[in-house]
């Protein structure tokens, strides 16, 4: 049985349940919604644009956010692999960053940029660099000797044999820390627009919550977790296998 | 004054162990000359320090004592005086077959002329019809051909291999052989070729030094004076000469296994 006919019985069966579970009326449908209420509050939501907006909204802050951290995390992962003195203090620091969750700092962030957009930007830069750091890292110390030795022997050394031979050889690392600072990313955005103004798929979904409209609340829940796997699966999968296909590093 | 000039050469590496710190013995006393154009094999069981000679003429080690000159200088570095072909192919994956090949001449000269040179020994090699691949297109056989052209291409006057074809089926074994055999009659390359088959060594070599495991040195330098190219049949003979003195050396080797093992 092909895998998507497996997941289309396996939603329906999932929704059936849900729907069920609604039908024995234990709690009110404003706790737990049916599955209809939601489909038309995602309905209503893109009818009126407001969802777009959010959308477009969150992605914009995502987008600035992702790339500064990817900038930042780079060049903090070329310094930890490149500085040994670097290592061994900064690098300290960054492992026990990358373990504080996110939303530690979405606090901080108000008191700095008050409730703006700098406030999630900032939230998302934190959410992403840390783990690009470190996968940059690897990546750079894990490069096999043997391209090392091979491009000595052919005369290269220095700058030219950091950014020919060392740069290339940690894209795989790097392009696995891109996909990981995008996931990392996206749950930080999601977590500082539910304490910011909007417009942003956190922030509606916070303002739902306050209405007490559950349907709201599990549309956007369900955006969310959509757009999160969609990305994650049609985006950054498919440029890691491509990568580790062709680096031949492919199981 | 020969064109590589190896004396005194010793090679020790310190090994922590958990109680003691102790110093292995890789090398000793090694002394070598080689000619310019000479094809000489180092030949020798595994662990005999064969590959820890090679690496050090290729400037990618250092000797603890001892030096290594070439055509008058002390090899320091690594460098495009002298070209490696290591066991693994080591190419580079990210760049197609071409741009490997043309890695080590970028800095020399014009892109046309790049690929010109690439494209002759990719043709030299029989593979110019992948020039545009990529490396994990390419079976582990390919690919050390492709390694091969890549060293001929940078056309340094030492050929430095460590044991090139051992990865290799028999069949192409043997084709590069050959090759490489016909190579070095025409470009008159000094090669230095490591291997532990003797075949290869007696149909490649005009002298194979036999080399003895912990610590390793010479103990033989056998000369082969057998017309080229070299026929299958004319190399028996040479072979069991050479397997004789191996297998004393090995014999030892296996004494000393079995004292150390008794001792313990």
């Amino acid at each position: 049985m092909p895998i998507i006919v497996k997941r289309i019985i396996f939603y329906v069966c999932l929704i059936l349940l849900w729907q069920g579970i609604v039908m024995l009326g234990i709690w009110p449908e404003s706790m737990v919604p049916g599955p209809l209420a939601v489909v038309n509050e995602i309905y209503a939501g893109f009818a009126d644009m407001t969802l777009v907006y959010d959308i477009v909204g969150s992605f914009k802050h995502l987008i600035i956010g992702l790339i500064i951290s990817l900038i930042i995390g780079t060049l903090m992962g070329v310094l930890l692999a490149t500085v040994k003195s670097a290592d061994e203090t900064l690098g300290s620091m960054i492992l026990a960053l990358q373990s504080v969750p996110s939303i530690v700092w979405v606090p901080l962030a108000i008191i700095w940029f008050g409730f703006t957009e700098a406030s999630i930007i900032f939230v998302v830069i934190i959410g992403g660099t840390f783990v690009m750091a470190m996968n940059m890292r690897i990546g750079i110390k894990n490069v096999s000797p043997i391209f090392l030795k091979a491009a000595r022997t052919m005369g290269s050394k220095g700058f030219d044999l950091f950014f020919k031979i060392i740069i290339p050889a940690s894209i795989p690392h790097a392009v696995t820390g891109v996909r990981l600072a995008w996931a990392f990313s996206w749950r930080a955005l999601m977590a500082a627009e539910m304490l910011s103004t909007g417009p942003g798929l956190g922030y509606t979904l916070s303002y739902a919550s306050d209405f007490n409209n559950m349907a709201l609340v599990i549309g956007i829940i369900i955006i969310i977790g959509v757009i999160g796997s969609v990305v994650d699966q049609l985006v950054f999968q498919r440029i890691e296998n491509k990568v580790l296909k062709r680096w031949g590093m492919e199981n | 004054m020969s064109y590589l000039h190896i004396e005194n050469v010793n090679k020790s590496f310190q090994r922590n162990t958990k109680r003691s710190e102790d110093t292995i013995q890789a090398l000793q006393t090694i002394n070598l000359s080689i000619h310019n154009g000479e094809f000489v094999s180092l030949l020798g069981t595994s662990g005999c320090g064969k590959s820890t000679l090679l690496s050090m003429i290729a400037g990618l080690s250092k000797p603890s004592s001892g030096s290594i000159s070439l055509a008058g200088n002390e090899i320091k570095e690594p460098g495009p005086d002298k070209s490696v072909v290591f066991q693994e192919p080591a190419l580079f994956p990210w760049m197609s077959v071409k741009e490997n090949v043309t890695f080590p001449l970028r800095q020399k000269m014009n892109k046309k002329d790049q690929e010109n040179i690439a494209l002759h020994y990719l043709q030299m090699v029989q593979l110019s019809q992948f020039a545009n691949q990529y490396p994990h297109e390419l079976s582990g056989g390919m690919q050390q051909r492709v390694a091969i052209a890549r060293a001929l291409a940078m056309d340094a006057n030492l050929l430095l291999m460590d044991e090139p074809f051992g990865a290799l089926d028999e069949q192409t074994r043997t084709v590069m052989q050959d090759e490489l055999e016909k190579i070095w009659m025409e470009t008159q390359k000094t090669i230095v070729f490591v291997t532990h088959s003797i075949r290869e060594a007696v149909k490649l070599s005009d002298r194979i030094m036999i080399m003895s495991a912990r610590p390793g040195t010479i103990i033989s330098d056998f000369k082969v004076d057998l017309k080229r190219p070299r026929q299958q049949k004319d190399l028996a003979l040479l072979e069991e000469e050479i397997m004789a003195i191996l297998k004393k050396e090995i014999d030892n080797v296996m004494k000393e296994e079995l004292q150390y093992a008794n001792h313990r």
